[in-house]
């Protein structure tokens, strides 16, 4: 691995000021599972690794009346493991539960994994269709972005060089709502999605109506996508599988994947079909509707 | 040689100070610099889960892990596993089951269960493959992999 300088902030402050005087590539560090991988290939080089988990900010797990604060620092095993986290936000852990092994959700961040901007990264349609706001800070001030905007390509970001990802922001579930996440990996464990998919809905008071939805599908494309036409075919359709068929194949149309040893074109847009139809029915009943 | 940075950590239990670059890993750091040569290096892209090791308690692959981010950290390394020249449970299961034949991958094994048992006592089959997915073996199939947790684990409940 190449030579680099190491440095441990033990606050936010301290942690922007840094970003702020940086002159040279910069590092954010939290759980390494994908930059010091990317380090060991000579992929990235910076010349200082920051390493972000001494900020109080960046590990809070904070859920309230008002939804819920995931610092960008905290792993995934955490965020499974808290049960009241695990039952208000289901679809979260179904994607957290899935990334690597037990040993990579020890240490994997959810804000790693959203700023590392993989096409094929599972927290984030999953964090989309949540409505997740990225809180973004530098040290001149804080911005809100959604997430569906937070990647612009492969591995790139809308971070500006002086900016940190703070938080997550996730708002609290209305009332006759419900979402999930699915994906397709040759092996259940420790596999890179083919595709994935996430959906939420919130239905109406008898549960028979769609009163709204959104779409979210994975390594289909540079980025995650919202399919907002996917979403709003359902508004106000009744909950059928024929609705569910409908979004379900706006999606595959508006998922633009390459072919790769993973999968090739055709198998990707087949496996978006059938992946936000089983996304939609895990919402619907999680939502406390049926098909 | 770039700077060297003075790290003060515990590994099984014991109070430990090292000398490290940041570039190594903290696999590197117990292998070349502590001669902890138990945690073995597969991979080293955190597939493989031959270096597995615990960090506060939570499972991790050593390759990917600074050496410099264990300070004030405890770690717990295969070395930790026999305690007084007595073997754990685990590794008296995984010698008599045959849960291993060529051991490269066998300490990762061993320290993964180890956390699965401490978590879950008595898990099932799927359990147990769900947990030790993260931990390739190229040798045995895995079935006699789980025939040792099994095994240990009934073990450890009834504890003899």
């Amino acid at each position: 691995m190449h030579q680099f300088k190491y440095a441990t902030p033990g606050s936010i402050e301290a942690l922007l000021s840094m970003l702020a005087e940086q002159r040279s590539p910069v590092k954010l560090l939290a759980g390494g599972t994908d930059l010091i991988v990317q380090m060991r290939t000579g992929a990235v080089t910076p010349a200082l690794v920051i390493d972000v988990k001494q900020v109080v900010e960046l590990n809070q797990l904070l859920l309230s009346d008002k939804g819920l604060i995931i610092g960008a620092a905290v792993s995934c095993r955490t965020v499974y493991e808290n049960n009241h986290v695990a039952r208000a936000y289901p679809a979260l852990i179904d994607a957290a539960s899935l990334i690597g092994g037990i040993q990579i959700q020890g240490r994997a961040s959810i804000g790693g994994n959203l700023c590392n901007a993989s096409p094929s990264a599972d927290l984030i349609p999953a964090l989309i269709v949540l409505e997740a706001l990225a809180v973004i800070q530098n040290s001149r001030g804080s911005r809100e972005l959604p997430v569906e905007d937070f990647c612009t390509g492969p591995g790139t970001n809308a971070l500006a060089g002086d900016e940190l990802l703070v938080s997550l922001k996730l708002p609290p579930g209305a009332k006759n709502s419900g979402a999930c996440f699915r994906r397709f990996t040759p092996r259940n464990e420790m596999d890179i999605a083919v595709a994935n998919a996430a959906a939420a809905v919130v239905l109406s008071a008898d549960g028979k109506h769609f009163t709204s939805a959104r779409i979210a599908i994975g390594a289909v494309g540079p980025t995650p996508i919202l399919v907002q036409e996917a979403a709003e075919a359902l508004q106000g359709k009744p909950v059928s599988g024929a609705s569910v068929g409908i979004a379900a194949d706006i999606a595959r149309q508006a998922a633009s994947p390459i072919n790769d040893m993973r999968g090739t074109i055709a198998q990707r847009k087949q496996l978006v079909q059938v992946l936000v139809t089983r996304a939609l029915q895990g919402a619907i009943e999680r939502a406390g509707g049926a098909l | 040689m770039s700077e060297m940075v003075h790290v003060k950590t515990t590994i099984n239990g014991a109070a430990v100070d090292f000398l490290c670059e940041p570039r190594q890993s903290l696999l590197e750091v117990l292998r070349d610099v502590l001669y902890l040569t138990g945690t073995k290096e597969g991979c080293n892209d955190g597939n493989c889960g031959s270096c597995t090791v615990t960090l506060d308690g939570v499972l991790v692959n050593a390759c990917c892990v600074l050496g410099v981010e264990v300070a004030g950290k405890a770690v717990t390394t295969i070395e930790g596993m026999a305690k007084n020249g007595n073997l754990h449970p685990l590794q008296v299961a995984f010698l008599e089951e045959t849960g291993l034949q060529c051991g490269i991958c066998t300490p990762g094994f061993l320290v993964s269960s180890r956390a699965l048992l401490e978590r879950h006592p008595a898990p099932s089959e799927a359990q147990i493959r769900h947990w030790l997915a993260g931990n390739l073996c190229r040798c045995t199939g895995y079935d006699r992999i789980i025939l040792a947790v099994q095994k240990a684990s009934k073990r450890m409940l009834a504890g003899t």
